[in-house]
């Protein structure tokens, strides 16, 4: 316990560090305060904010798109995941068509998403849904794939039908994959939708942080960008929590809590 | 010899038949409802030639290519290098560990209107965008990946008096490399999105600048040819790393196979 404690004071006085160079490099004029205000500035600016609406509304409006973003993409992965399995051949068919489509980057289709939906949510949800789409679809297939072939035999000799062998027998082999692959999604989709927001104009986080900029605030730039940072490990945070707890039968978690 | 006769068919036809039959549906679907949005596959095919096989292959997509280049290998550079020292030494990860987990979810793309603003609008911002967000994947893997160096092979290599540079060589570097490609993997993405993005927003030319001047001009089939040309760029590229990571790691891959 006193080591863990040890650990957390060295990752306090990291922060500590982090912060007294951000303010003593601008006071001592290594960079010129134009690029880069004192830690302590950043730090008012961001309370005034964080006492304000206007950021509240913003982040709002970020989350709201990332969380519709990544419930479609999940469940609509999800969903072509166990039916690929489901279909025989369906695996080869489709391999290479997922291969190809996966590694195309998301923004390529930023000037489509302008053209369709403008700067408005739907923007955000295409690119939101087609990046962390494929995130999620990838681990259900591995997933699905790691189906001991043994216990399916016996599943269908007991003579289990689809729908229970989907239940008992699929559905927890594959749900540590679905779990990563919901975590990579959820950081996944956080960048997307602020990057939607910064490129294409949506209402958010990232549109604020472009108006900030283009006003010459800088100070209220670094803010944002330490809101946008704060929550990305908010983010992470709750999905790794929400892992744990969805997982605290399987031996990967199971080891992790004595420790 | 008869059974790999009637394999390859098989295998091409299952490699062809769903990209075919999707190419073919967007095809009927562009003639029977012809959208202004949706082109047809073929005046996309001809806008394609017509766009990019000319001068703009020069003058666009290599410098692109070279920016996103640099960026990467410095990215790389940097991240190995700092991940090693992180990793070899438990008080420094342990300090350094929250700033870098707050820098790694910050939104890298976000960083492009500060960078713009340190380092002007040219090829250093350009490049310094790539490395913003790049840089974090490889140095988060490297780091853990040192870190879990393995013990009895640490003791080996101390027993024979193994260390320096050598000891980097033969025994850091060689063990965290799978991790280490890991986070180069991640880094490719990431950097191919924020070579498009950085062009995006403040640019004259490149591959970004020019799919979004087309959709501006609402010149539909050439927007949607710098989309596809895009797509096959992401595809390839990760082809190329694919082939690295298999030499780098052949060792690796022949002991987990086995």
């Amino acid at each position: 316990m006193t080591g863990r404690l040890r650990d957390i004071a060295y990752g306090i006085l990291g922060l500590g560090i982090l912060f007294a160079v951000a303010e003593a490099v601008p006071r001592l004029g290594l960079i010129s305060r134009d690029f880069l205000p004192p830690a302590d500035e950043i730090l008012h600016t961001l309370l005034r904010d964080l006492a304000g609406r206007e950021l509240w509304t913003a982040l709002g409006e970020t989350m709201r798109a990332w969380a519709i973003g990544l419930a479609i993409a999940f469940v609509l992965a999800l969903a072509l995941g166990v039916l690929i399995d489901a279909i025989p051949g369906a695996r080869a068919a489709t391999t290479s068509t997922v291969e190809f489509l996966r590694p195309i980057p998301s923004v390529a289709l930023i000037p489509l998403a302008t053209l369709l939906y403008g700067a408005d949510l739907g923007s955000s949800l295409l690119l939101i849904v087609y990046a962390s789409f494929w995130q999620v679809l990838i681990q259900v297939l591995y997933g699905v794939a790691d189906v001991d072939p043994v216990a399916r035999e016996t599943a269908r000799s007991y003579r289990l039908g689809r729908w229970t062998i989907l239940r008992r027998l699929v559905w927890p082999t594959a749900l540590p994959y679905v779990m990563t692959g919901l975590r990579l999604a959820a950081a996944v989709a956080f960048i997307l939708a602020v990057t939607a927001e910064l490129v294409i104009g949506s209402p958010g986080l990232g549109l604020q942080i472009q108006l900030a900029q283009s006003g010459g605030a800088v100070a209220e730039v670094y803010a944002l960008i330490a809101v946008a940072g704060l929550t990305g490990v908010a983010v992470n945070l709750a999905v790794r929590q929400l892992e744990r707890r969805l997982l605290a039968w399987h031996p990967s978690v199971r080891g992790e809590n004595p420790r | 010899m008869i059974r790999r006769m009637t394999g390859l068919p098989l295998r091409l036809v299952r490699l062809l038949a769903l990209p075919v039959a999707l190419v073919l549906g967007w095809w009927g679907y562009s003639v029977l409802s012809p959208s202004f949005y949706v082109p047809s596959p073929t005046r996309i095919a001809t806008a394609f030639a017509d766009v990019w096989f000319t001068r703009r292959i020069l003058d666009d997509v290599l410098p692109s290519l070279g920016r996103l280049l640099a960026g990467y290998a410095l990215a790389a550079l940097l991240g190995i290098a700092l991940g090693v020292a992180i990793g070899s030494y438990r008080r420094l990860r342990l300090t350094a560990e929250p700033v870098l987990e707050f820098f790694r979810a910050v939104p890298p793309p976000v960083l492009v209107p500060l960078i713009m603003l340190v380092a002007g609008l040219n090829d250093t911002m350009k490049v310094l965008v790539i490395v913003s967000g790049a840089i974090w994947p490889v140095l988060l893997n490297t780091v853990e990946g040192v870190r879990a160096l393995d013990e009895v092979l640490a003791d080996t290599a101390r027993a024979y008096g193994l260390r320096g540079p050598s000891r980097l060589w033969h025994l850091v570097l060689p063990a965290a490399s799978p991790q280490i490609m890991a986070g180069l993997r991640q880094a490719l993405s990431i950097g191919i999105i924020l070579m498009v993005i950085g062009e995006m927003f403040a640019s004259t030319s490149g591959l970004g600048y020019t799919v979004v001047l087309f959709q501006r001009g609402f010149q539909i089939p050439e927007m949607w040819s710098g989309i596809v040309l895009l797509g096959l760029l992401g595809f390839l590229l990760s082809l190329a790393f694919r082939a690295v990571e298999r030499r780098v790691l052949y060792w690796h891959q022949r002991e987990t196979h086995a």
